[in-house]
């Protein structure tokens, strides 16, 4: 059993989304699913009159750009997930640099199954 | 005196948990307000690792201890779902009974709260006293006052019996004589208009744009309540979001004390409607897949990403909680308020740090 | 000891004013303690009264599991606190960390940070319990004076 989403490359994220806000849907969350140094995949939930729609996003590197100018309030979740998968979102306005939660470069992300506190760097 | 940054927090009298501001004023004008975590984070996301799905039952319990019940229905919902079960008829409907008093108990000690932030001391005190009648409910039939671990995956573990479906009722008719009785002080006394009308005013549009959830969407005009989706026994209740214009402090006031009568109307058509049979059903096997799963929590929309790969630990678990939406809309409601109105103003989105942090 | 200083000791000890700390508590043992100060448990009827200012407080309530960021809050309200001062420590989590033990950004109990004088089981603590700890705070604050 999988949740149907859309699959979007890095490129097509920022014109999705704004087509989302066009819409009229309401952000809901951005879902880390994980990352590891293959890459990382993301999941951008959107409500429309309680209908769930998402977008599957699936990056190669740790750069994803951040949605927090179309959508103001994504800064929060986007500072989440720097902090606990160690992705960096490129344009995220305000920008905690890894201290919403932790202590910035000094704690490794833990969530991160390759580089997380148990494995070390 | 241009940008003076005030720090807000994290140990504020009118805070019962940490959370921290830098409120740039001039004068006595906030121009900027830019929030500060990390007191309560705790990482239990985490957890998913070390603790198979059941035991993670107690652990969502725990993310905040004011809405545990629903957290942990909407992580068993999730699972049952990924298992292929479906609870049996009298657990949905006890389930919508638990979430209900929940939901009481949440209002309650908001407005007792909001009352004590405007400085209202004795109102405090009275709802509170309220309360503990509801505290007494959970206790007589969950066996716990706050974090009543009633949820399993497939059902419920306590039932009600006509005793204390009987008690429950009569209760309840004290509780809302009580909540009647101060309706009038709570949203017509001078006082509590000056402090909140036209305080933290956010449009219904901006609101949306601002992803804010739960009762701070339905007080700027947008009528949206997931319990509509008819999860647990909600499809077969008969009600209807309550909605206010406004967009203040006052409204969202009004939406809440609105919401207790809700609540206590919700109890009573269960309680009528309380179908005879199981409590649970049993689960075999391991969950595999992914799914997202919502309820309405006394704050707002909770959602829940869980993904399995059939073994005992999940893959990955997300929580996204109610106050962590409407956090972000705070950035946009402080600025041009005066100073003494921010504790108002913040205690208006009914803030749960433990739930924003996890 | 001169007059003022036996009549403030004398003050304290009959009347010690309390100040809840949240450490990273889930929220339910909080409610539980302000449940305590309202008229049903009514703690305020043996002398206590809640404050909000750690210089002021004689008996600190800590509630929760301490993580990196907010030893150092605790840590500070400790050092303001008047002395001596009381910590009483509420719940599973200020306990030992409870179910969050083994949680990433998760130290452990309050003990690891600040001495405590008095442990309240419970997860969350019952009021009762709340009741009991804070009565044993108060014999301990006056054998400290």
């Amino acid at each position: 059993m999988s949740i149907a989403a859309d699959s979007i490359s890095c490129v097509e994220l920022c014109r999705a989304v704004a087509a989302c806000k066009e819409k009229g849907c309401r952000f809901v969350t951005i879902t880390c699913v994980g990352a590891d140094s293959a890459g990382a995949e993301l999941l951008y939930h959107f409500d429309r009159e309680l209908a769930l729609s998402h977008l599957r996003l699936t990056v190669s590197g740790d750069e994803v750009p951040s949605i927090s100018g179309i959508y103001a309030a994504a800064f929060l979740v986007e500072n989440e997930i720097q902090d606990q998968f160690g992705l960096v979102f490129t344009g995220l306005a305000p920008d905690y640099r890894r201290t919403l939660f932790l202590d910035g470069q000094e704690s490794p992300p833990p969530f991160r199954r390759d580089r997380g506190p148990d494995q070390g760097e | 005196m241009a940008g003076t940054v005030l720090p807000f927090g994290p140990q504020h009298p009118v805070l019962p948990e940490p959370l921290h501001l830098n409120l740039t004023i001039e004068d006595e004008i906030v121009v900027a307000a830019m929030p500060a975590f990390g007191y309560v984070h705790r990482g239990l996301e985490k957890l998913a690792d070390i603790r198979d799905f059941r035991q993670m039952i107690q652990v969502v319990e725990r993310v905040c201890g004011i809405c545990s019940m629903i957290h942990a229905l909407t992580y068993c919902q999730g699972l049952e779902e990924l298992l292929g079960v479906e609870p049996p008829r009298r657990a949905r409907f006890l389930r919508v009974i638990w979430s209900e008093l929940h939901r009481l108990h949440s209002h309650l000690l908001w407005l007792g709260l909001f009352a004590d932030a405007m400085g209202f001391e004795s109102l405090f005190m009275q709802l509170w006293k309220i309360r503990e009648r509801i505290m007494d409910i959970n206790e007589a039939t969950a066996g716990n006052r706050v974090i009543l671990s009633v949820n399993v995956i497939g059902g419920v573990r306590r039932d009600l019996d006509a005793g204390q479906t009987g008690w429950l009722l009569t209760e309840l008719a004290e509780v809302e004589k009580g909540i009647n009785a101060l309706g009038r002080t709570i949203l017509s006394d001078y006082t509590v208009q000056q402090r909140t009308r036209g305080k933290g005013v956010i449009g219904g549009r901006q609101a949306l744009e601002f992803g804010c959830v739960g009762p701070m969407l339905r007080a700027s005009g947008v009528s949206q309540d997931i319990r509509l989706l008819g999860y647990a026994a909600y499809g077969e209740l008969d009600f209807a979001p309550v909605v206010e214009q406004d967009g203040d402090c006052h409204a969202r006031c009004r939406v809440r004390f609105a919401e207790l009568g809700q609540s206590i109307d919700l109890i009573r058509q269960a309680l009528a409607k309380l179908p005879a049979g199981d409590l649970s059903v049993p689960v075999k096997g391991r969950p595999e897949g992914e799914t997202v799963v919502r309820a309405e929590q006394p704050r707002g929309e909770c959602l829940y990403y869980i993904k399995a790969n059939g073994g005992r630990f999940l893959e990955r678990l997300r929580i996204r909680t109610p106050t962590f939406a409407n956090i972000p809309a705070l950035t946009a409601m402080l600025p041009g308020l005066e100073l003494a109105d921010v504790p108002v103003v913040l205690l208006s989105i009914d803030p749960c740090i433990s739930c924003t942090e996890r | 000891m001169g007059f003022v200083a036996r009549l403030i000791g004398k003050a304290r000890r009959s009347s010690p004013w309390l100040l809840h700390f949240d450490c990273g508590s889930c929220n339910g043992c909080d409610i539980e303690i302000l449940a305590c100060l309202t008229p049903v448990y009514d703690l305020e009827r043996f002398g206590v009264v809640n404050v909000g200012n750690p210089k002021h407080a004689d008996i600190l309530l800590v509630t929760g599991t301490v993580n990196q960021r907010n030893r150092q809050v605790l840590a500070v309200l400790f050092e303001q606190m008047a002395k001596p001062g009381v910590v009483v420590a509420i719940g599973a989590c200020a306990l030992s960390g409870g179910v969050f033990r083994e949680a990433p950004n998760v130290l452990g109990g309050v003990d690891r940070v600040i001495p405590v004088d008095v442990y309240v089981p419970g997860c969350p603590a019952r009021p009762e319990a709340i009741i009991d700890g804070v009565l044993l705070a108060l014999e301990k604050f006056r054998e400290k004076e």
